[in-house]
């Protein structure tokens, strides 16, 4: 694939749960391949809206779809797409419905036709990428919020995407696992768009960070440098402060 | 939460191919649950007394589970023996117990018990989810094995949904009482893990929908059928044809 093709055109694209209020509101928005965008806004401003959309999970009322240069209208469609771009859900619990861990990674790869064979491989792989290995046999349910989180991952990364879309990742990770989950997403090579609240994560993560406000996207490139001064107990002992 | 207790060990049950595990469970249960004479109920529960000796599991257990099931048993005792037309056997004040009674209860009894202990060593010697597989390959509906795998894998999420409300109840002083609003209470609850249910039910069709799924399931299982499965096969087949045949024998 040429570099810097349009992965992703939105173009005015309106959706509403309900009549009276419209979460996207003739929102357009585009990915070329290799961009790494951040998308921040407020609770229930439609971040999560968009994603489904874009997955085909939900249907636009107005508006066009482009994914990967082609029209994307119908279930068919989005068939297709659904294998190139991977899609991280917000609670670890519905991606992870498999017994065990080998089986939840293994579950794309067999989906997209590969051999029981190819697809523990695959997986095995996967896992070990992501410094799991020797979790193959764990069960689903039992692993830690970090672990969960971290396999959820491994289970989008084994249908080896071109593009992943990922809904909050770092929510509700303590330091480490989010450092890790951070180190792990610098390091792949992806077109990307990650929603988060946690600008120190997009900051290290992503080239770019749109904002989402009533139903539209806008992006603010302007820097802005800003000084901190912060109050807190026990602020005299010396400490650092990651960013 | 659902513990397995019995899915590990190092039994020759515990070994065998979940597919004949299956299969003669079912024709073991079948047989059991339609005999209606004591000349074949004995020896079933024998035959089944004998399998859990085979998985080597533990009798305190396996009794702890049996007293569980044998509470709703008890009620019938309480109530068969009085209300089954035939000869009188006892009296308790007004109350007359007939010998049909007794004898029906008592062949209610055996068949349950003979039947749970045969699924005890047979079923819970395996984990749901090689069970779940295991059905698969015996050509068992998908959406039959579907709605066991998914009940069991959330099962575990809806327990835990449920005990946040009750906690979040607790929390803001709630104490169950028999009044009208601990009814109204629970029906909310209720209602809320219903709902709840729903849409995770919702979110992980999405989830899986992303990852490819068309409604067919994939396994990596793959079971071997080896000599002592076959020869397990055979002779319980053999066991189960004997219980059918002193049954016949009984009621010709």
């Amino acid at each position: 694939m040429e570099s810097n093709s349009l992965i992703i055109n939105l173009k005015n694209i309106s959706f509403s749960y309900s009549a009276d209020k419209l979460i996207l509101d003739h929102l357009s928005f585009q990915l070329h391949s290799g961009d790494r965008v951040g998308l921040v806004g407020p609770n229930g401003s439609g971040k999560t809206t968009l994603f489904h959309i874009i997955m085909g999970l939900l249907r636009p009322s107005s508006g066009k779809i482009e994914l990967f240069d082609k029209p994307a209208n119908e279930e068919k469609d989005f068939r297709e797409v659904r294998k190139k771009i991977g899609l991280l859900f917000q609670d670890a619990d519905d991606q992870l419905f498999s017994p065990t861990v080998l089986e939840d990674v293994a579950f794309g790869p067999l989906n997209l036709g590969k051999s029981p064979e190819e697809a523990i491989g695959i997986a095995l792989e996967t896992l070990a990428r992501l410094d799991l290995s020797g979790f193959e046999n764990r069960i689903t349910y039992k692993l830690s919020g970090g672990e969960k989180r971290l396999v959820s991952l491994a289970t989008v990364l084994a249908m080896d995407p071109e593009v992943l879309l990922m809904d909050e990742p770092t929510n509700g990770l303590d330091d480490e696992t989010e450092e890790k989950i951070t180190d792990i997403l610098k390091g792949l090579n992806l077109s990307c768009i990650f929603i988060s609240h946690n600008l120190d994560f997009l900051f290290k993560t992503t080239d770019r960070i749109y904002a989402m406000a009533n139903g539209k996207i806008s992006l603010d490139e302007e820097l802005v440098p800003h000084p901190h001064i912060h109050v807190h107990k026990f602020g005299r002992l010396p400490h650092e402060h990651k960013s | 939460m659902i513990e397995e207790q019995f899915s590990t060990g190092n039994s020759f049950v515990h070994s065998l191919d979940p597919r004949v595990k299956i299969i003669v469970a079912i024709f073991f249960s079948v047989v059991v649950a339609v005999s209606s004479n004591f000349a074949s109920l004995l020896p079933a529960l024998a035959l089944s007394l004998f399998l859990i000796i085979l998985g080597k599991l533990s009798f305190k257990k396996v009794l702890y589970r049996l007293l569980l099931v044998n509470r709703l048993i008890l009620f019938l005792w309480l109530f068969l023996p009085f209300t089954y037309k035939g000869e009188a056997l006892f009296k308790i004040g007004p109350l007359v117990g007939t010998a049909e009674g007794v004898l029906y209860a008592s062949q209610i009894t055996v068949k349950c018990n003979a039947i749970l202990l045969a699924m005890i060593a047979l079923l819970s010697t395996t984990s749901v989810f090689t069970l779940g597989h295991a059905m698969g390959q015996l050509c068992f509906p998908d959406k039959i094995i579907h709605l066991f795998l998914f009940t069991y894998r959330y099962i575990h999420v809806i327990s835990q949904e449920y005990y946040r409300l009750i906690n979040a109840m607790k929390m803001r002083g709630f104490i169950p009482r028999t009044n009208l609003h601990t009814y109204r209470s629970y029906a909310y609850l209720v209602g809320m893990l219903l709902v709840r249910s729903y849409d995770r039910a919702e979110r992980i069709h999405k989830a899986m929908i992303c990852r490819g799924f068309n409604g067919k399931y994939h396994t990596l299982s793959r079971f071997s059928v080896k000599m002592g499965d076959i020869l397990y096969l055979s002779v319980m087949l053999a066991a189960i044809l004997g219980l059918v045949i002193l049954q016949w024998k009984a009621i010709a």
